[in-house]
C-alpha cells in the first residue's frame, strides 16, 4: 500500500543527511565531551558545531543554549527552574494559555500543587491569546508566563513578541514553547523579545530524545537534574552526543531550506484545506487561517468520530492525527478546541492534517479524493449521533 | 483483542484463512493514571494485543468505548444490583457493545464480520436463518452470553475457536508463538477482578446502600443488612445470622428493602419466566415445546417444557425443581447443543 504520512506535527523523519551525520558520531565519536583528552576534545568539537546551527536557528549565541532530551524537558527547566529560583523573591504566581501544550499545562499542576498560584489565559474562537486577558492575569507576584509560538493542533501563531513586552511590564520572565514553529518558521529570540524558549530536533526532521532550551544570558534556573557540571551547570549529565550531532544537523538543513519549504508546504496545505472543504460536505477549519504554521490545518467532520475517521483513514494508508499525539488512547475533547469555545461534538470531531517535506501534490490529490467516501461511510453508520 | 489468547487465536485464524483483518480493542474505562480496577483489557492486556496483533501483521487500534461501556453495561448492572436483581453484564456487552457499537465501528472500517474469542459456533440452515450453537469444548461454551444477538447479529459474527477445545487453542497459538499462550484465563466480570461488587454499585449508585431487615419465609425478623445490592438469590455466605440450619436467600425486595432468607429446599423452583426475549433458532413458539433451559453460567441445563408469552416474554416449567432461580440473570433455551433463544429471568 502506498502510504501517505500526514502527522509532521507530532514526528517528522530523520533526514537521511542527519541520520549519516549521526551514524559517523555514533562509530567515530564515543569520546566524553567533558574529558580533558583527545578523545574529548573531538566529541566537544562535534556539539560546539551543533550548538552553533541551532542556535542559528533561532538567532541566538551558542551559550545561551541548553540542550535537553526534548520539548518536555526544556518546558520543565524553563518553567521549573524559573519559578524555583524566583521562590525567594516571593513571585509565587504562574500563568500560561489555556491551550498549551501538556508539558506547559501539566507542570503549571504539579507546581500548583506545591503552592504555586496559578492562571490559564483564554483564547477567542480563532485560538489567540488576547493581550488584555494576560495584562489582567499579571501581578507583582506573577513570576513565569508561558504562551506557546504555534499551536500543536490547529497551528495558529501568538502574538508573543506583544505579549512578552506585557509580562515584562510587571517584571514577569517570559517562555515560549516554540517546538512547533522552529525549523517551520522563522523564530528570532531577539525580535520576539522572551526570556526562555524550548525547541525539540525531532519536529525539524532530527531525532527523537534531544531538544534544547534557550535561556536569555544572566538568567538563573534552578536545574530540574542535579549532577555534573555539563552544560555550564544548567542540564547535568553526559551529553547525547549524536543527539545532539543530529538536532544540529538537522537546524542546519531547515535554516537552509526554511523560506523555499515553508512556500511550498503552504500550498501544499491550501491546496488539501480547500479540497477537503469543497470535497467533503460538513467541513470547517478550526482556528485562526493566518498567521499559522505553513503545515498545519485542523478540520471538524459534522457527525463523525476522530477516532473512526482516523483509523478509516489509516486503512487506506494515510496517516494524520486527532489533535496531539500526546492524547491519543484517550477520546478526550481537545482541550484547545474547547478553550475555544467550541461545544462537545466539535471538540471530538476534528482532524489534524500536518504536511510535510516529502508530500507531494499528487499525495494530497489523493488524499482529498479518498476522504468523501470514507466520511460518507463513516456518517452512514452512526446510529447514535455524536452527542452535542 | 482484550490480549488474551482466545481473541489473539481468533485473529491468528481469521488472518491465516487470508482475510484481511483489523485488530481492536476495545478500551472500556478510563487508565490514563494505571488504574487497573478491570482485569480484561487492562494496560498489558492492550499491549499483550499490540504485540499479537504486530506478530500476525495485521494494524490494531484501540477503540475508546468508555461512554457507551457506561452508558449499557455499567448503568445496566448498578441499576440491576440496586433493584435486588442479579444482572450479567457480559451477555450485555456481547449484544449492546461488541456486536453493536464495535461491528457498526468495524463495518465503518470496511469489515464484513466481527471475531471474537468466544466459544461458540455460529451457522447458517439452508434456509437462511443464523443459528447458535454451544461450543464444542463444554466447559468452555460461551452461548450463554450471546443468546441476546438478534439475526443481523449473529450474521456478522465469526467466533473462530468456537470448533476447538480450549487446549488446542493454547496449542495453536503456541504453535504461533504468541507469547499469550499460556497467558491464565481472565475473571468473569472484567471490570471488577476482586469480585467486590457490593462497593461498586456503591460508588456508582450511592443511593444503593439503604439498610434494611432480614427476616424468615414467616416474616420474623431475623437480622438486618447494609442494602439489598449485596445479595444474590441463593447467596448463603455474608447473611451474619446465627441459624442451626444453613440459611439462603430466597428473595430480595428492594422497594421495602427486605432480605428473605431460609433453607436450601425453599430455593427450588419448578417454573419461570422471563422478558426481553430473543428468539434465534425459531420464531416464537405458541404452544408447549420440550427444550432445556441454563439459568446460570454455571448451570447444567436442565429439561422442561417451553412456551412463548406475549410481549417478548417467555415460560419455562422444569421437569425437575432448580435451586436459585435468579432474577436478572439470563435463562437461555436449549435443543441439545442449538440455542433456541433466550430471555432476562423476572
Amino acid at each position: 500500500m502506498q502510504r501517505i504520512y500526514l502527522d509532521h506535527n507530532a514526528t517528522t523523519p530523520l533526514h537521511p543527511a542527519v541520520a549519516d551525520a549521526m551514524v559517523a558520531v555514533l562509530r567515530e565519536e564515543f569520546g566524553n565531551p567533558s574529558s580533558v583528552h583527545h578523545f574529548g576534545q573531538r566529541a566537544k568539537a562535534a556539539v560546539d558545531e551543533a550548538r552553533s546551527a541551532v542556535a542559528a536557528l533561532i538567532g541566538a549565541e551558542p551559550s545561551d543554549v541548553v540542550f535537553t532530551s526534548g520539548g518536555t524537558e526544556s518546558d520543565n527547566l524553563a518553567i521549573r527552574g524559573a519559578a524555583e529560583a524566583l521562590e525567594r523573591t516571593g513571585r509565587r504566581h504562574l500563568v500560561a494559555s489555556a491551550i498549551e501544550h501538556e508539558a506547559v499545562l501539566n507542570t503549571l499542576k504539579a507546581l500548583a500543587r506545591r503552592g504555586w498560584s496559578t492562571t490559564l489565559l483564554p483564547v477567542d474562537g480563532t485560538g489567540i491569546v488576547a493581550p488584555d486577558a494576560l495584562r489582567e492575569a499579571l501581578t507583582d507576584q506573577t513570576a513565569v508566563v508561558s504562551i506557546m509560538h504555534a499551536n500543536n493542533e490547529i497551528g495558529t501563531v501568538q502574538p508573543v513578541a506583544e505579549l512578552a513586552r506585557i509580562a515584562h511590564e510587571r517584571g514577569a520572565l517570559f517562555h515560549t514553547d516554540a517546538v512547533q514553529s522552529a525549523g517551520k518558521i522563522p523564530v528570532d529570540v531577539k525580535a520576539l523579545g522572551v526570556d526562555l524558549l524550548s525547541i525539540s530536533a525531532h519536529k525539524f526532521y532530527g531525532p527523537k530524545g534531544i531538544g534544547a532550551l534557550w535561556m536569555r544570558r544572566g538568567l538563573r534556573l534552578l536545574p530540574v537534574l542535579t549532577g555534573g557540571k555539563q552544560e555550564r551547570n544548567r542540564r547535568a549529565g553526559t551529553e547525547n552526543v549524536p543527539g545532539i550531532v543530529g538536532m544540529g544537523a538537522a537546524a542546519a538543513l531547515a535554516r537552509g531550506k526554511m523560506a523555499e519549504e515553508a512556500g511550498r508546504l503552504t500550498t501544499l496545505r491550501d491546496r488539501l484545506e480547500e479540497g477537503i472543504l469543497r470535497a467533503v460536505p460538513g467541513t470547517a477549519v478550526n482556528g485562526a487561517r493566518t498567521p499559522r504554521v505553513p503545515n498545519t490545518t485542523n478540520i471538524s467532520f459534522d457527525r463523525i468520530e476522530a477516532e473512526s475517521l482516523l483509523i478509516a483513514l489509516d486503512l487506506e494508508g494515510i496517516a494524520v492525527s486527532t489533535g496531539s499525539a500526546c492524547s491519543s488512547g484517550t477520546l478526550e475533547p481537545s482541550h484547545v478546541l474547547k478553550a475555544m469555545g467550541f461545544p462537545p461534538h466539535r471538540t471530538q470531531n476534528s482532524i489534524r492534517f500536518s504536511p510535510g517535506a516529502a508530500n507531494t501534490e499528487a499525495e494530497i490529490d489523493r488524499v482529498i479524493a479518498v476522504l468523501p467516501a470514507v466520511v460518507e461511510k463513516l456518517r452512514a453508520l452512526t446510529r447514535t449521533p455524536v452527542r452535542a | 483483542m482484550s490480549g488474551g489468547v482466545d481473541s489473539s487465536v481468533a485473529a491468528a485464524l481469521v488472518a491465516g484463512q487470508g482475510h484481511h483483518a483489523i485488530g481492536l480493542s476495545m478500551q472500556l474505562y478510563d487508565q490514563r493514571d494505571g488504574q487497573t480496577f478491570g482485569s480484561c483489557c487492562t494496560l498489558d492486556d492492550l499491549h499483550d494485543a499490540r504485540r499479537v496483533a504486530h506478530a500476525l501483521g495485521i494494524p490494531h487500534y484501540i477503540l475508546n468505548l468508555e461512554r457507551r461501556f457506561q452508558e449499557t453495561v455499567i448503568s445496566n448492572f448498578v441499576r440491576e444490583y440496586a433493584a435486588g436483581r442479579t444482572p450479567l453484564p457480559c451477555a450485555r456487552c456481547n449484544s449492546d457493545l461488541k456486536f453493536s457499537t464495535l461491528l457498526d465501528r468495524a463495518r465503518g472500517f470496511g469489515a464484513d464480520h466481527v471475531a471474537t474469542g468466544h466459544y461458540a459456533r455460529v451457522e447458517r440452515r439452508p434456509d437462511g436463518r443464523w443459528l447458535l450453537k454451544r461450543s464444542v469444548d463444554p466447559d468452555k461454551d460461551q452461548s450463554y452470553f450471546l443468546f441476546a444477538l438478534t439475526q443481523d447479529q449473529l450474521a456478522a459474527a465469526s467466533f473462530p475457536v468456537g470448533g476447538l477445545h480450549k487446549p488446542a487453542v493454547r496449542a495453536e497459538a503456541r504453535r504461533l508463538g504468541l507469547q499469550v499462550a499460556d497467558k491464565p484465563d481472565s475473571q468473569e466480570i472484567c471490570f471488577l477482578p476482586n469480585g467486590d461488587y457490593a462497593s461498586f454499585v456503591a460508588r456508582h449508585e450511592p443511593a444503593a446502600p439503604r439498610p434494611g431487615p432480614i427476616v424468615d419465609e414467616r416474616g420474623r425478623v431475623l437480622g438486618g443488612h447494609a442494602g439489598v445490592h449485596r445479595f444474590t438469590v441463593g447467596q448463603r455466605k455474608g447473611l451474619g445470622i446465627a441459624a442451626g440450619a444453613p440459611l439462603y436467600v430466597l428473595k430480595l425486595d428492594a422497594e421495602t428493602g427486605t432480605v428473605t432468607v431460609g433453607p436450601r429446599a425453599a430455593l427450588e423452583r419448578t417454573t419461570l419466566t422471563a422478558s426481553g426475549v430473543n428468539w434465534i433458532a425459531v420464531d416464537a413458539p405458541a404452544g408447549w415445546v420440550s427444550a432445556s433451559a441454563q439459568i446460570r453460567h454455571r448451570h447444567r441445563a436442565a429439561s422442561g417444557r417451553l412456551r412463548a408469552l406475549d410481549g417478548s416474554r417467555a415460560e419455562f416449567i422444569f421437569d425437575a425443581p432448580q435451586p436459585a432461580v435468579t432474577p436478572g440473570q439470563a435463562v437461555v433455551f436449549y435443543d441439545g447443543d442449538l440455542v433456541i433463544g433466550g430471555g432476562w429471568i423476572d
